[in-house]
Order: C-alpha cells, then structure tokens, then sequence
C-alpha cells in the first residue's frame, strides 16, 4: 500500500500522464450522457471507473478508443487526448488508435478460430511480425503475459472458444496485449467469472500496469478497491469524484461518493 | 451521511457494536467513580464490587472485537462504516485498559484501609478522578454525536488532570519526607494518582478516535503537556509516553 502510494506522488507529474479528458460531453441523440468530465489518466497505473448503472462510466471508457464511432446517434465533444495528440482529430485512424488502445468486455469474445490465430490476428492486419518465427514469438510472449501459456501451449490449435470461461477471458487479454498497446480498457472484465478466475485476471492486471495504463469498468467496489491506484465515480454522467484509491474507500470528500460505496441510498 | 444502508442488517450491525462500547463506556464511568469513593470512604466491599465488576468490562472488549472482526469479514465497510469498525475497536481497547486501572486502584484501596490515612489525598485523588470520569463521559457522548468540536475539548481538558497529578506528585513526595512512616501509604497514592493521569491519556485517544471517525484525519498533537514540573524534582526520571 505504502508502495502505491509513492507510484501516486510520482504520478502528479505530467510526465505520466496518458489520457487526458477536457470538457468532455457525451451525447446519444438528445441524451447528454456524460457532462464536463476532466480527468487525467496516468500511465503504469490501474484507474478504476465506479459508478451505479446508467451513470455513463462504460460510455466515457468507450470514448477513449472512438468506439462511440460505430455508435450513428453519438456525438462526442471536447478533447481527449492521447500522449497530448487528439484522439478525435481527422487524420486519426480509428484502428491504429485501437492497436494503442486494446480493450477487453465483459464477456469472453474470442474468435471462432484456434488458441493461436486469435493472438496472431492483430499482430497480422498490422505488420508486426516479418516471419512465422517473430508471429510464434509474439503469440507466446502475450499467452505469457495473459497468464495462460502453461494452460495452453500443447494446444494452440484448439478452438479458443473450447477454453472455460476464465481462460477465455485470459485469451482475451492476452490478444489485446499482442498488438504491444500503451493502454489497456476493460469493460467489467470479471463480471462472467468465477471468484478463483477473477482472482487471476486481478494478478493479471497488476502485473499489466508495470507497462501500460489499464482502465477498469467494475461494478464490484471491492474489485475497484483490490487493483486500482486511482479511482474514478461517475454519477447521472458527472465525474464526482477522483482521487487515490485509499482515499476514496477510507475518507472519500463527496457526500454521493460516501453514499454509494458503502451501499447506502444516494 | 447518516442515510440507511440499503442492507438494513448492516445498520443493525453497526449499531449493535457502538452499542455494546456505550455499554461498556458506562460500566468504565461506574468504575471509575465507585473506585474513587472507596478509596475515599475506605469501603472495602465497595472495592471489592469494583474488582468483581472488571470481568465483565473484559468480557465485552471481547464481544466488541469478535463482533467487529465478523463485521469487517461479511460487509468489507468502507469510509464512514470503516471508520467506525475501527474506532470502535480502539475505544474498546481504551475502556479496558482504564478499567485495568479502575480495578488497580480499587485493590490498592484494601492494602491503604489497613493504614493511617494521609490527610487531603483522598479528596484530592476523588476530584481528580471525577475530572476523568466527566472527560470519558463527555467524550463517548462526541463519539456518538460524531461531534469532533467536543472531541478537541477533552483532548485539551486533559492538561488539568496532568497539573492535578504533578501537584499530587509533590505533596506525596513532602509527606515521605516528613516522615519516612508514610512511606508505603504515599507510594500507594501515589500509583493510583498515576493510574488516573493514566485514565485520562486513554480518554484523550477516545477524543481523537472521536475527531478521526468525524473527520476522517487524526489530530495533530499539539495538545498542551504538562510534564515538566515533575522533572525538576532531582534524581526523578519517568519513561512513559
């Protein structure tokens, strides 16, 4: 704890700061989902989103790799920027943007295709591998680093859709880091999972935020509580509170924040 | 803040454990007052009940502590909640240990009923130890209120009690010096002074427990001491505190 706390301090400089939000408006057709939000979101840290349902803290996650695009009623303004780069601006590729910013839902979603081709797909479409060798490099370094290889290395060519429902989820992430992100977004990552599955995704995402930034949807406040350094509560599409995660669970300011963590009605 | 929980058990938890430290807080106050006044009627059965009494104070820091431990392990409270696990906690541990010297006391009482009584201590000792018995009272009375304004007043009433003490201090060590008969009465007076400047340190950790659960930050200690004067008497070292 101690430890997280100094990553904390050092993370006020703006060295380390990955994502940076300013004036944020989100809108579905008339619905103004989400209100002025500025929040700076740094790197090798895990921030966590914490919020009731409908408070838009998904739709706020899914501006920070333009999936909002494949949504036609949705409208985004303000700036959000990327390493101090708008991520909106028109010479932006949507898809390069989202081999920086990988994203794992709520549900396992492998492809229908074998253990390895789902992790070789991205590194494929885009050109990170010269040779079949590099490929088979790349697709063990990431089964690694989703903390699955052991569980699969004699069968790579099995469907990855045969895997359980916890090392699916595993594969997923393990297929959002083979394209080498700076960010990583999850969407309740656990909510599908049992509590030995999401006690390893929950390893899995410390050991993440050595390299990248990882930002974590969860409805669990314990969740939120066991693997952020930053947490951030969005309540009716305002961002109330953000601030350290111990200071959010031990002696959080806001009244609404106070409300909802402890289970009270806000 | 002091909305419902839409569990209703977890506030009837809560509740139940500050509860039990209100209770245990008045069997401490009861202590501390029956202790003085045998002491100062030379009541030995009164001492006695005081004795008698401390089991129980015992056995509900026991309850307080299992209770919390469940409370922690089935409903992981946060803020506010988490707050008041802990400070509960605490002040059940502040209460025994003033019952520990309530019970101190009440036994040095039966060993100085055998003996000539040393003019004015008792008195002296009695209006001492009501000062720590208003301070505990007053100080469960914030915790319950959540009132750190109230807090910050018995932190800072506890220097009158270190000024009875260091007054009380002197006037045993003139008495053994006058006549080294008085000796083993005054050393007993003088533990149970002791025990109730003592008393009054562990109130002053029930008023800062009081201002963390209402604040969220414990207090800076910028509460006046008053432990010098002791020190000037030559040879004297204490190491507490």
């Amino acid at each position: 704890m101690m430890k997280d706390n100094v990553e904390n301090k050092v993370g006020v400089d703006a060295m380390n700061t990955k994502f940076s939000a300013k004036d944020v408006q989100v809108y579905y057709g008339d619905n103004h989902a989400i209100k002025d939000v500025n929040v700076e979101i740094l790197d090798k840290t895990v921030t966590a989103f914490i919020g009731p349902s409908g408070c838009g803290k998904s739709t706020f996650l899914r501006s920070l790799n333009r999936m909002n695009d494949t949504i036609p009623i949705c409208r985004v303004e303000g700036d959000i920027l990327l390493d101090g780069e708008d991520i909106n601006a028109p010479q932006v590729d949507p898809v390069q943007l989202r081999a920086k910013v990988g994203m794992v839902f709520q549900k396992p979603n492998p492809f229908p295709k074998s253990i390895y081709d789902n992790i070789a797909y991205g590194p494929r479409i885009h050109g990170l591998a010269r040779n079949k060798a590099e490929l088979d490099e790349i697709v063990e370094k990431s089964l690694r680093r989703g903390a699955i290889w052991d569980e699969v290395k004699d069968r790579l060519d099995a469907p990855g859709t045969g895997l359980s429902g916890g090392q699916q989820q595993r594969l997923c992430i393990a297929r959002a880091v083979a394209t080498e992100p700076e960010v990583l977004l999850m969407d309740e990552p656990c909510s599908a999972l049992d509590p030995i599955a999401t006690a390893q995704v929950e390893e899995l995402i410390d050991e993440l935020k050595q390299n990248y930034s990882v930002i974590i949807v969860t409805h669990s406040m314990q969740q939120a509580a066991r693997v952020s350094q930053k947490t951030a509560f969005f309540h009716l599409g305002n961002l109330v509170e953000y601030d350290d995660t111990t200071t959010i669970f031990t002696n959080p300011r806001d009244p609404r924040t106070e409300s909802y963590i402890t289970g009270r009605i806000g | 803040m002091h909305d419902p929980h839409i569990a209703k058990a977890f506030d009837r938890d809560l509740e139940a454990i500050q509860a039990l430290v209100m209770k245990m807080g008045g069997l401490v106050e009861e202590s501390i007052r029956e202790s003085a006044k045998s002491l100062k009627t030379r009541d030995t059965e009164r001492a006695e009940r005081v004795r008698q009494g401390d089991k129980k104070i015992d056995e509900l820091e026991d309850m307080i502590n299992t209770q919390c431990a469940q409370l922690l392990a089935m409903r992981q409270p946060a803020a506010g909640d988490l707050r008041t696990v802990l400070t509960v906690m605490k002040i059940a541990g502040n209460l025994e240990r003033i019952g520990d010297y309530a019970k101190n006391i009440a036994k040095r009482t039966e060993v100085l009923s055998h003996m000539q009584p040393i003019e004015g201590a008792s008195n002296a000792i009695r209006r001492m130890s009501k000062e720590v018995e208003a301070m505990l009272s007053d100080a469960l009375d914030s915790y319950i209120r959540r009132d750190a304004t109230v807090g910050e007043d018995v932190r800072q009433r506890d220097l009158e009690v270190d000024q009875m003490y260091n007054a009380l201090f002197r006037e045993f060590l003139t008495f053994m010096m006058e006549d080294p008969r008085n000796i083993t009465a005054c050393m007993h007076l003088h533990f149970i002074a002791k025990n109730i400047e003592r008393m009054g340190d562990h109130v002053t950790s029930i008023a800062d427990q009081v201002i963390y659960l209402s604040t969220g930050v414990m207090p800076e200690d910028q509460r006046p001491k008053d432990n010098q004067s002791i020190y000037q008497v030559e040879g004297f070292e204490e190491a507490d505190e």
